[in-house]
């Protein structure tokens, strides 16, 4: 009963309403939607399992899709030099490129969220240190950062160990780039709520003040973090994707659309262009998709615009 | 004022000697340094010679002045994969990255201004929409794909264009230079279009975002009610107050233009120093990353040195009220 | 004297002399603005009238969200969308001027008809100088070279009361304090020659001591280029020092309006008595200040009939049905089925 009502009432709100309203938002939701299910059950029921080396067969290779006069009907948009079903290649590296995408905001959030807390209740000497690494970072564009941490992981790690951890030093390296934003969101909210007189009032009962502000703090802080994330995520596929197009980002077991990007892009001028262009679009989409998304988010949340 | 130029600089030096311990910190720590000296063909007597002339047995604190003043010194060693000194090929290849830059620059302002404080003026036309549907399309795109998409298109399948190199340069003293011929004119179209696409969106949307906010405000309120035209009050009031917070950003984003040369000298296989980095960081060449470290970081913080001062300049109350530029940077 | 404390002595002061108005400056009828909501259209003003003849201050008050405000704006052409003159007429010298198209109703504003807002501070582009600011909108609606727009702009600063004018019209309005830049500000609507002013809380922002003098300042201009003055607050001190006339809304309506001494000894519409009877003065001797019960009612949930019923002491049954419209009782007008209908 509980569950109806509150679904009755989230349907009711402003926000589902501007939602409805806008049929781009509805079709970007749609999109992404469908993308996350798609890859996140990608290994299920991705048409071919293409990993699996065994299952390759040379002679498949360079087909051109389907609806082509040479192309054939169980390899829907062609296959690349490996004899691979570039739709399924598609949808796992999607998975790969949305995990590592979902991880590394999870990660900056995570960062930022806690050292925005810190620096706002604590302030002085802390605050300022903190702010002003915030500050440096933030005029490093985010590529710079991940290449550098990337770049030093690869020469302080012996190389398998390097493989079998890259994908967490990049995780880190795209988190590290990006915590900035949501530290600096949280702190100013903390340090408006520092200021209320309850925080005061909890000293004189006993409380520790922190836990109290802390409820009162993370309401207000849901919906610009939720916004930041979002815009952040699509940054943060795009990152991956470049990373990995330029060779220092997930390994080559696991590629990502960034990697398919990459490898198409050998044979894109002897003319199998469904390698690239297909990846290509498939990211362009889900970027697309999360970008508006983060857009009417933004808008919707927005208490100057209501 | 003059308190307000000591301060920044003084803020620049700590930034520049911050990142000078990084460097350092790579360049010592990680992988030998005596290799990132003088290479693989030393002999050992030669390393172990070297090392105690380093004083690699010193104290921290007493490497990392060395280190500092051989960096003033242009002192950065040899590079791994290449056997040159390390300032060389990164002067060698500076001019390359830096005419980029500047042209996709140009490119981004020329075009992202205009479009911007259009479509802010202009909120609901449905040319604004067109536009700010492309930009959104705009921030989606990659800066690589963009890059491949349009040597698809202007190299491959019209052959309008070159898709790599730089064309023919000139050398001009030490600097070398693709502006004064039609054939480096024509190598940099696509690149700078590409560096410069992803900017000419965000400051498009930057400046419609800064605009309509400006476009609320009280003081546009009362322009109107003093019955101002429509033109003195975007142009005259708005415009100029638009600017002023676009300013500092667009100084940042130079720093994102150098950063994103390092894709797109990648794709069209231009000789800058973006590329040098990149082929650095696939082969560990600590000496070249950490150069190029300092290098980038030293431009950043000119750049945002000129462009606090430039912000000084144009708004009349940071002249007088220090306060405001404290409260900027929260 | 605080404007407060002066509320009930400056009731007995002798009227200010007027010369007889042969037609009113401005008029307006049936006055409606709408927004339009997906909940539905909200009426803001739901019907208000009433005229400003030259020269002479007309008081508009009432609580926050009553569309005193709103009324301003709307008079000017400046409402904001989604809000929009959904009906009525306003005019001016005999013009109507609700409905002209956007650069006509430009050329009014600033020429024609004047308006001050609340926050000085905010009212002023930061990054122009006040002297350009001056000149700028001389030069829109007089014609006059720069050199002499620059020459009225400091005899306008020094009449507004600025010192030294010649060295601070060159200054930038973070140079001024609020009561300055506020003078400034007035400067500004003042310099076209406006016939009607329309000011919107112009003291509020401001520090108590300041508001007497702006007040002072303002009435003073005003009476010396004979422009009328639309004074809209919540401050009934103000209206008492500085009004002909006052009109009192509520809820998008006129409750009363009328003659400034008459409506303050003399309040009609209960709600204009319990407004009176809320204001403080010095000397006063009672234990606990009276307040109105309740609260004005939202835009959404105005109720049938007379909008102040709920929280009337003497609402009989008529008022729960019928909206009352404005009745002349002596000097002033009321709606309100106690005093007539």
């Amino acid at each position: 009963m509980a569950f109806a009502d509150t679904m009755r009432r989230a349907l009711d709100s402003d926000l589902f309403y501007s939602f409805r309203r806008s049929p781009v938002t509805v079709a970007a939701a749609v999109t992404a939607a469908l993308f996350l299910f798609a890859s996140g059950f990608a290994p299920w029921i991705a048409p071919h399992n293409t990993y699996e080396v065994v299952t390759l067969n040379l002679s498949n290779a360079f087909l051109p899709p389907a609806w082509t006069p040479s192309g054939r009907a169980e390899f829907l948009l062609g296959t690349d030099d490996q004899g691979r079903d570039v739709l399924s290649t598609i949808m796992l590296g999607a998975r790969v490129s949305m995990a590592v995408g979902f991880a590394a905001v999870l990660f900056a959030a995570a960062l930022g969220i806690t050292l925005g807390l810190v620096s706002g209740y604590v302030g002085g000497m802390v605050d300022a240190a903190i702010m002003r690494v915030a500050d440096v970072m933030l005029s490093f564009p985010a590529i710079l950062i991940a290449l550098l941490i990337d770049g030093v992981a690869r020469s302080v790690l012996p190389r398998d160990l390097h493989t079998k951890v890259s994908i967490y030093v990049l995780i880190v390296s795209i988190g590290l780039s990006t915590w900035v934003q949501y530290a600096r969101t949280v702190r100013a909210i903390t340090m408006v709520e520092k200021s209320k007189e309850y925080v005061q009032a909890a000293r004189v009962i006993g409380l520790h003040p922190a836990l109290i502000m802390l409820r009162h703090v993370l309401p207000n802080v849901l919906g610009p973090v939720l916004v930041i994330a979002t815009i952040g995520l699509a940054l943060a596929i795009l990152t991956e994707a470049t990373l990995s197009f330029l060779g220092v980002g997930v390994p080559p077991t696991q590629p990502s659309l960034g990697t398919l990007i990459r490898i198409g892009n050998n044979f894109l001028f002897s003319g199998e262009w469904w390698m690239t262009i297909f990846p290509g679009a498939a990211l362009v989409i889900l970027v697309l998709a999360v970008n508006l998304l983060g857009d009417w988010l933004r808008d919707a949340l927005n208490p100057k615009l209501r | 004022m003059a308190a307000y130029i000591v301060r920044r600089l003084l803020q620049a030096v700590l930034v520049m000697l911050t990142v000078g311990l990084i460097a350092f910190a790579m360049f010592n720590y990680v992988g030998d340094p005596v290799f990132n000296l003088v290479g693989q063909d030393a002999t050992a007597e030669d390393r172990e010679r070297i090392r105690v002339s380093l004083g690699l047995d010193r104290p921290f604190y007493v490497q990392y002045a060395r280190f500092i003043g051989n960096a003033v010194q242009g002192q950065f060693g040899t590079s791994y994969r290449v056997g040159m000194k390390v300032t060389t090929l990164l002067a060698e290849r500076l001019p390359a990255t830096l005419e980029l830059v500047f042209a996709a620059a140009v490119i981004s302002l020329f075009v992202g201004v205009p479009l911007g404080v259009y479509t802010g003026i202009h909120r609901y036309g449905l040319l604004s929409r067109a536009f700010l549907t492309f930009s959104l399309v705009g921030i989606s795109l990659p800066t690589f794909l963009i890059g491949i998409l349009l040597i698809l298109v202007f190299s491959v399948i019209l052959g309008w264009l070159p898709s790599f190199g730089r064309g023919q340069v000139v050398s001009l003293g030490w600097w070398s230079t693709g502006f004064l011929t039609k054939s480096g004119l024509r190598s940099l179209v696509l690149p700078a279009v590409t560096l410069g696409l992803f900017q000419t969106t965000l400051i498009m949307r930057l400046v419609r975002a800064e605009m309509l906010e400006v476009l609320r405000t009280d003081y546009i309120k009362f322009a109107r009610a003093r019955g101002l035209s429509e033109r003195t009050i975007n142009f005259g009031h708005a415009l100029k107050n638009t600017m002023v917070p676009v300013i500092t950003i667009m100084g940042l984003q130079i720093g994102g233009l150098i950063a994103f040369a390092i894709i797109t000298e990648t794709v069209f296989q231009w000789p800058g120093m973006g590329l040098l980095f990149l082929q650095a960081i696939q082969y560990a060449d600590i000496p070249v990353m950490s150069c190029y470290l300092i290098l980038v970081a030293l431009m950043f913080v000119l750049i945002n040195l000129a462009v606090d001062l430039l912000y000084y300049a144009v708004d009349p109350r940071l002249r007088a009220d220090r306060a405001a530029v404290a409260g900027r940077s929260v | 004297m605080t404007p407060h404390s002066t509320a009930m002595n400056a009731a007995t002061d002798p009227p200010t002399t007027r010369p007889p108005a042969n037609q009113p400056l401005l008029q307006v009828e049936d006055l409606v603005v709408e927004f339009p909501t997906r909940r539905g259209t909200l009426r803001a003003i739901d019907g208000i009238g009433f005229h400003i003849d030259p020269g002479e201050v007309l008081g508009v008050v009432g609580e926050s969200g009553a569309g005193k405000s709103l009324t301003g704006a709307a008079i000017i052409g400046l409402l904001e969308p989604p809000g929009r003159v959904a009906g009525g007429r306003i005019t001016l010298e005999n013009e109507r001027i609700d409905g002209l198209p956007p650069e006509a109703m430009r050329r009014i504003r600033g020429k024609r008809i004047g308006a001050i807002f609340q926050d000085p501070l905010t009212s002023l582009n930061p990054l122009y100088s006040v002297g350009r600011q001056l000149t700028e909108t001389i030069t829109t609606h007089l014609p006059m070279g720069q050199a002499e727009a620059r020459r009225r702009a400091i005899e306008l600063l020094a009449e507004v009361g600025i010192p030294a004018p010649e060295r601070r019209v060159d200054q930038y309005p973070h140079q001024f304090s609020g009561g300055m830049r506020q003078r400034v500000v007035i400067a500004l609507a003042l310099c076209a020659n406006p016939r009607l002013i329309i000011a919107d809380e112009p003291t509020t922002a401001l520090d108590v001591s300041i508001q007497a003098q702006i007040i002072a300042l303002l009435k003073r201009l005003c009476r010396e280029h004979g422009t009328a003055v639309m004074l809209i607050t919540h401050d009934m001190g103000v209206i008492a020092e500085t009004a002909d006339r006052v009109a009192v809304m509520y809820a998008g309506r006129i409750a009363e309006i009328g003659p400034v001494r008459q409506v303050i000894k003399h309040p009609l519409h209960p709600y204009t008595v319990g407004l009176m009877g809320s204001i403080p003065s010095v000397g006063m001797e009672r234990a606990r200040l009276a307040q109105i019960d309740g609260a004005m009612p939202r835009l959404t949930a105005i109720p049938r009939g007379c909008a102040f019923n709920p929280r009337c002491p003497r609402a009989v049954e008529r008022c729960l049905a019928d909206r009352p419209e404005l009745m002349a009782k002596g000097t002033s007008r009321v709606a309100c089925w106690l005093h007539g209908g």
